[in-house]
């Protein structure tokens, strides 16, 4: 029975409420979910619209950029007195006197103002339309704005982590859409008929699970022809990951199944004349749907793992394609991060992507039954 | 119980049959086989092969056979004489290259197993009894973050912090004077003081998913009828925690090992690459560029084995120490 | 049984003198919302060799009123303010409800002092231990006895409480016995240090009745010989009628009275003891309705004929055999313990089984006669809108997530009945027939009681105009002065719509109130069928007998238990089947 009492929550308001509303209403009360929730948006927002975020254009190369460091951005203009106003300084390049290394040193004289919502490089929206707007754009094109530095090839690391937000977030969503359908199908049978399909299921199920996924992956990825297009690409690495994911869905909606399968209210229905299909769709499936969504957004970050390390290992996605895992790979010798240590930024992009997911889905989780308190 | 490990390990037949022909499938997925690469390589530095040759060199490794014969030849080989066939790239047998590179695959896998243990067991119980306390949000903190760092990513930050700040190169799980040593106490000891590092950055994920088991466990257990009797008994607080929830919360969580292993393995994987541990995946992985079909089958079987045998011994684990299971 | 003399009595307080006083005891739970006082303001004293039951409906505090004497209560339970005062034998005084509920103090009264049994002994027990190891604990604890004579002791104690080859059973685990076995495993355990006083937390509740019967004479037996005083929970009048010397009377955390259990049986002063008196005692007799209903026409034909019917699981033969008919406009009572197959018997009717053999022939309303067991597809879907059920679990039963309007209207919507504004006409006017309020339909299940919930799922069952409903425990999960609203209301509706009724139930007081004719199941066979009155007071199968026997009568003033014995299968097998359960004939 939901206890209103914790909820705070009036009892005429809970009598009427939706299990979606309880289950709101629960998660709410989880504040550091609430945070995670309003992270993973913004972070899937970036990745809807890439370009809209970026500065620079994450494929241009620039010699002269060579493991350009971070720059800073000054909020507040001090020449006249102080008032707001964004801006950040040009950079010098000068040698070490001893090494003759190249060493970049923020040239104060040169102030570059940042214009909101200006024009920068052109880029296509979801493929709909071009545009050149940017939330932050340089005022100056000839002095780029390199956030979280440049690489071996001085390009913009953050506009190449802000691009790598789309396909890094969206293989975790469409992967795990895969893994469910298996899932669903796979573990919905074995749980719906029980027996020996059951049974033999199980076992699969068990199987898969006991296999240790990257040496498989590596194995599944070894086999991708090299000069494939990039979406095809993708697919196939999708589908790889998904090849493995699914035992653990499957496994959740079994075991849904086959506790639903003996509730009373089940048991009514089909006395009730509903038939098997609306049984399925009205009371199963609705009892069991918040589960598995949980169940979901748990498996995505496990997804955004796979890829970025498949990626790194140089056996998922293959530059040019832009993912978190590819721009990893940038920092895979010691000495590359020894001079730009901000390469890792992308690996920064992960952890709070893949942290913010594990949030959001495991307060999910805790709120997915108002039911059973 | 003796009826159920008999039965268990009956179970075992078909699954490394399966992992083994999965194992066979996986190589020979690629376009091509060994032959079509070599070709290619030698290619690359303008030599020729003619057509004779190729198929020689096809037969000779039984190429040109239909996969299911091929593959019935190398699992014979290997039940009958260990004889996991001949590594293209390498010419010699692929038996002689695996071993101690699986060896020490599993003493990684293993010391990082207990690692896990030691640090998540206590933690978990600490956690699960001092529910919202300050300590348990530390501790749930290093969970998530511990959840969310890819490992070869730990992996590098470790090399660059230690690279950078100390000057050291951590890579490898030997000094150089000991790589090619024989076994002895001396490059032993010298494996354990290279060994902390990958064992860390493997067990720092595993530990922060089993710690989670481990407080939902205990959390499971603790409000049950059966630790209030233990309680009116007049028992401590203490001694009761150990005695009742904890030991039965140990159940779920010795069955962890069946998924916790192949984690382990999984993961030992790519942190090996990026330390460049003498162990079975940068091999794998160079085999797998190289389609050298013996030599990848061999570990991707070996490996797959290894954690079917890990699931094996966590449910006879459970089965000792569960009597619901044991006396079914 | 000789054993149980041997328990020698430890020197005891004199006599008069309370062995426990609480007094003005408060135990609140702080919630989000506040604090919320399960126990308000209570007091009570148990003197030595006398038993004290606490009674009350569910959410009552009689739990968390015994469970704060040892300051076990569950978190974030605490005793807030009050006193429970313990006299020892030795003169000196503790009050339990000062002390830290952490403390060595109160360590050493729990076990030792004061002993409890709960509810449940397969949860209470662990899982993962055997039974003398739980039982040897206590003695090593408290009595500092080394590993062999706790052994030996333990193995005494199971003899005591009549555990049959006591030295095997000790190193068996609590899954490996039976319900009742393990109840006395329980007692064993509780009793090893001789306590003063025994709490037991509705420790026969998750029983059968004869096995109810048994736990209680051995309590009461134990109680005589060592001379303890009992603290009983219960919510069963009948239990408190049998065992009390003083009765408290809980409702919402305040006791409601307290007094000699004549005095509550026979002089209730409070209203509310009386209202809980009055629905026992209307259980002992025939419903008013049916008294005023003309007699039943015996000779028309059958609306159902069950023959031969049987469902096996595997091996296990949950039905064998059976044979019953019913007749229109009756109400059929199947009664019967748990495992004896009545479950199945209703589910089979409804075809959520299919019956492995046998027949049931119903009589439609044209006359044609359709078997149940061979029907399928539209046929069933048509038998079943005038077969229906009302199932026991008033929370199970409703799927939450569906508003009551939804649920009620399902049948009318899916069988193409009704839609649209007619079907929420339709709702509103089976809400109104089984006493609800229609401004209520679109709330979800989660807004109403225990109560409420089964009225809705006897709203769903009657939407459909049914001829027949089958009925499965459907008021075992109420409270009992909800019970007979919930039984009133479905003899209403027979009247209203002719219906025949199919009545399972283990409670054969709710079968006596409710039912015309009764069939007694034992072990998946039907032993006995015949006129209620007469199965519920003077039955022929020596089964029915033993199962009348063991029901405790609510009146304090009939506690002879002399007519009382188990029921042994006669075996098919030269060896007596039976000696797991326990002792014989007594």
């Amino acid at each position: 029975m939901v206890d209103v009492s914790i909820t705070n929550i009036r009892p005429d308001r809970a009598a009427v409420a939706s299990q979606w509303q309880l289950i709101w209403w629960a998660f709410k009360r989880h504040r550091l979910a609430m945070a995670a929730l309003v992270v993973t948006l913004a972070m899937y927002i970036v990745a809807l619209v890439p370009g809209f975020f970026a500065i620079n254009d994450p494929i241009m190369q620039n010699a002269r950029s060579t493991f350009h460091p971070p720059q800073r951005i000054h909020l507040f203009d001090t020449t006249n007195g102080f008032q707001f106003g964004p801006h950040y300084y040009g950079m010098k390049l000068t040698r070490d006197p001893n090494t003759l290394a190249a060493v970049f040193v923020e040239d104060t004289g040169v102030k570059v103002p940042i214009a909101f919502f200006g024009r920068g490089y052109t880029y296509s929206v979801l493929g709909l339309f071009n545009t050149d707007i940017h939330l932050i754009a340089t005022t100056d094109k000839t002095k780029p704005l390199y956030l979280f530095g440049a690489d071996r090839l001085g390009r913009d690391v953050y506009s190449r982590t802000v691009q790598g937000a789309q396909i890094s977030l969206s293989i975790g969503l469409v992967g795990v859409f895969l893994s469910l359908l298996l899932g669903i199908v796979l573990g919905g049978i074995s749980g719906y008929y029980g027996g020996r399909i059951d049974f033999v299921m199980q076992r699969v199920i068990d199987f898969v699970l006991s296999l240790p996924t990257i040496p498989i992956w590596l194995a599944l990825a070894a086999a991708l022809p090299q000069g494939w297009p990039a979406t095809l690409q993708y697919m196939m690495i999708t589908i790889i990951l998904s090849l493995t994911g699914w035992a653990q869905l499957a496994r959740v909606v079994r075991g849904r199944f086959l506790s639903l399968r003996t509730e009373e209210f089940v048991a009514a229905a089909r006395l009730d004349g509903v038939s098997e299909g609306r049984i399925i769709f009205r009371h199963m499936l609705p009892s069991f749907s918040s589960h598995i969504i949980a169940s979901m957004t748990l498996a995505v970050p496990a997804m955004i793992l796979a890829e970025t390390s498949l990626s790194f290992l140089g056996l998922g996605l293959q530059p040019p394609t832009i993912s978190w895992g590819v721009l990893l790979r940038e920092a895979q010798n010691i000495r590359s991060i020894a001079t730009a240590p901000w390469l890792f930024m992308p690996g920064l992009a992960v952890v709070v992507a893949v942290m913010a997911l594990n949030l959001f889905g495991d307060g999910l989780r805790d709120a997915a039954d108002p039911y059973n308190k | 119980m003796l009826k159920f490990v008999v039965k268990r390990l009956f179970w075992m037949i078909p699954s490394l049959f399966a992992v083994s022909f999965l194992a066979f499938v996986l190589i020979q997925l690629p376009p091509g086989d060994f032959v079509t690469t070599y070709i290619a390589t030698l290619a690359s530095s303008n030599e020729v092969i003619d057509q004779n040759t190729a198929a020689s060199l096809r037969e000779r490794f039984g190429l040109d056979q239909p996969m299911l014969i091929q593959y019935f030849k190398w699992i014979w080989g290997i039940l009958t004489r260990g004889d996991f066939g001949i590594s293209f790239e390498w010419q010699q047998p692929v038996s002689g290259l695996i071993w101690e590179r699986m060896a020490l695959t599993l003493i990684l896998a293993l010391v990082s197993l207990i690692a896990t243990w030691a640090l998540a067991l206590p933690i978990g119980v600490y956690s699960a009894v001092k529910k919202y306390s300050i300590g348990d949000y530390t501790f749930t903190a290093f969970t998530f973050f511990g959840l969310s760092i890819p490992s070869f990513l730990l992996a590098l930050v470790l090399m660059y912090v230690a690279a950078v700040e100390f000057g050291a190169d951590v890579g490898g799980l030997f000094s150089p004077e000991y790589e090619t040593a024989s076994w002895s106490l001396a490059k032993m000891y010298d494996l354990l003081t290279h060994l902390w590092l990958p064992v860390a950055i493997l067990a720092i994920s595993s530990t922060a998913s089993l710690i989670r088991v481990m407080r939902a466990n205990m959390l499971d257990e603790l409000p049950k009828p059966y630790v209030t009797t233990a309680r009116a008994k007049g028992l401590s607080e203490f001694r009761l925690l150990i005695k009742y929830p904890l030991r039965i919360a140990l159940n779920p969580f010795i069955s962890t090992i069946a998924w916790l292993l192949p984690n382990l393995i999984s993961g030992s994987v790519v942190v090996a690459i990026v330390l460049n541990l003498p162990t079975a995946a940068p091999l794998l992985l160079q085999s797998l560029m190289a389609q050298d079909m013996y030599l990848a089958g061999a570990f991707v079987l070996l490996i797959c084995a290894l954690t079917l045998i890990g699931s094996l011994i966590s449910d006879i684990l459970l089965a000792l120490v569960d009597p619901r299971i044991r006396l079914e | 049984m000789t054993d149980i003399l041997s328990i020698a009595p430890r020197p005891s307080i004199a006599p008069g003198k309370p062995l426990l006083e609480v007094k003005n005891l408060v135990t609140e739970f702080a919630l989000r919302t506040g604090a919320f006082r399960a126990v308000d303001d209570l007091s009570f004293s148990i003197e030595p060799g006398k038993t004290l039951c606490v009674v009350g409906e569910s959410g009552s505090g009689k739990s968390v009123t015994a469970r704060s004497i040892l300051q076990i209560i569950d978190s974030p339970g605490e005793i807030a303010s009050g006193s429970i005062l313990l006299h020892r034998p030795d003169g000196t005084s503790l009050d339990l409800a000062k002390l830290d509920p952490r403390s060595r103090a109160i360590r050493s009264v729990r076990g030792r002092d004061i002993a409890m049994i709960f509810q449940e002994p397969m949860s209470s027990l662990s899982p993962v231990h055997t039974v003398g190891d739980q039982i040897t604990e206590v003695l090593r604890l408290h009595l500092n006895m080394s590993k062999a004579q706790a052994r030996t002791e333990a193995i005494s104690l199971l003899r005591q409480v009549e555990i049959p080859d006591p030295e095997k059973a000790l190193d068996r685990y609590a899954f490996q016995y039976s319900g009742g076995m393990r109840q006395r495993a329980m007692i064993a355990m509780a009793l090893a240090c001789k306590p003063q006083l025994l709490i037991a937390d509705e420790p026969t509740t998750a029983l059968d009745v004869t096995t109810q019967a048994e736990i209680l004479d051995l309590i009461k037996r134990l109680q005589q010989s060592t001379g303890m005083a009992v603290l009983f929970i219960t919510h069963d009048m009948g239990v408190v009628a049998q065992i009390a010397d003083d009765v408290l009377v809980m409702h919402h955390g305040v006791a409601k009275e307290y007094g000699p259990v004549e005095q509550i049986f026979h002089a209730p002063q409070d209203p509310y003891t009386r209202m809980l008196i009055g629905s026992v005692l209307k259980l002992e007799q025939k419903a008013e309705i049916r008294l005023a209903r003309p007699p039943l026409d015996t000779t028309a034909e059958p609306i159902l004929e069950i023959r031969n019917l049987s469902m096996h699981f595997g091996e296990m033969k949950a039905l064998n055999d059976v044979s019953i008919a019913l007749l229109p406009g009756e109400t059929l009572g199947i009664v019967g313990e748990s495992g004896s197959g009545k479950t199945t018997m209703g589910r089979s009717i409804m075809r959520l089984y299919d019956p492995t053999g046998g027949e049931m022939l119903y009589r439609r309303a044209d006359g044609k006669v359709v078997d149940l067991a061979k029907l399928g597809g539209a046929e069933l879907k048509a038998a079943r809108r005038e077969l229906r059920m009302v199932f026991q679990d008033p929370f199970g039963s409703l799927n939450p997530r569906m508003t009551v309007a939804q649920v009620i209207g399902e049948p009318l919507l899916v069988n193409g009945i009704a839609r649209g504004k007619e079907l929420d006409e339709r709702v509103c006017h089976l809400m109104d027939q089984v006493g609800l309020d229609p401004a209520g339909r679109e709330r979800y299940p989660h807004a109403f009681s225990g109560g409420q919930r089964q009225r809705i799922g006897i709203a769903r069952a009657i939407t459909l105009n049914p001829r027949i409903i089958v009925a499965d425990e459907a008021t075992s999960a109420l409270d009992v002065s909800v019970r007979f609203q919930v039984l009133d209301l479905l003899m209403r509706l027979q009247d209203e719509l002719g219906l025949a009724y199919i009545f399972i139930s283990h409670d054969i007081g709710v079968i006596r109130y409710m039912c015309d004719r009764v069939g007694v199941m034992y072990r998946g066979r039907l032993v006995e069928v015949g006129e209620a009155d007469k199965v519920c007071n003077a039955p022929d199968h020596p089964y029915t007998q033993a199962l009348i026997s063991a029901i405790p009568r609510p009146d304090p003033r009939d506690r002879d238990r002399s007519g009382r014995f188990r029921y042994i299968e006669p075996s098919p097998y030269a060896e007596p089947s039976n000696v797991k359960n326990g002792s014989t004939a007594r």
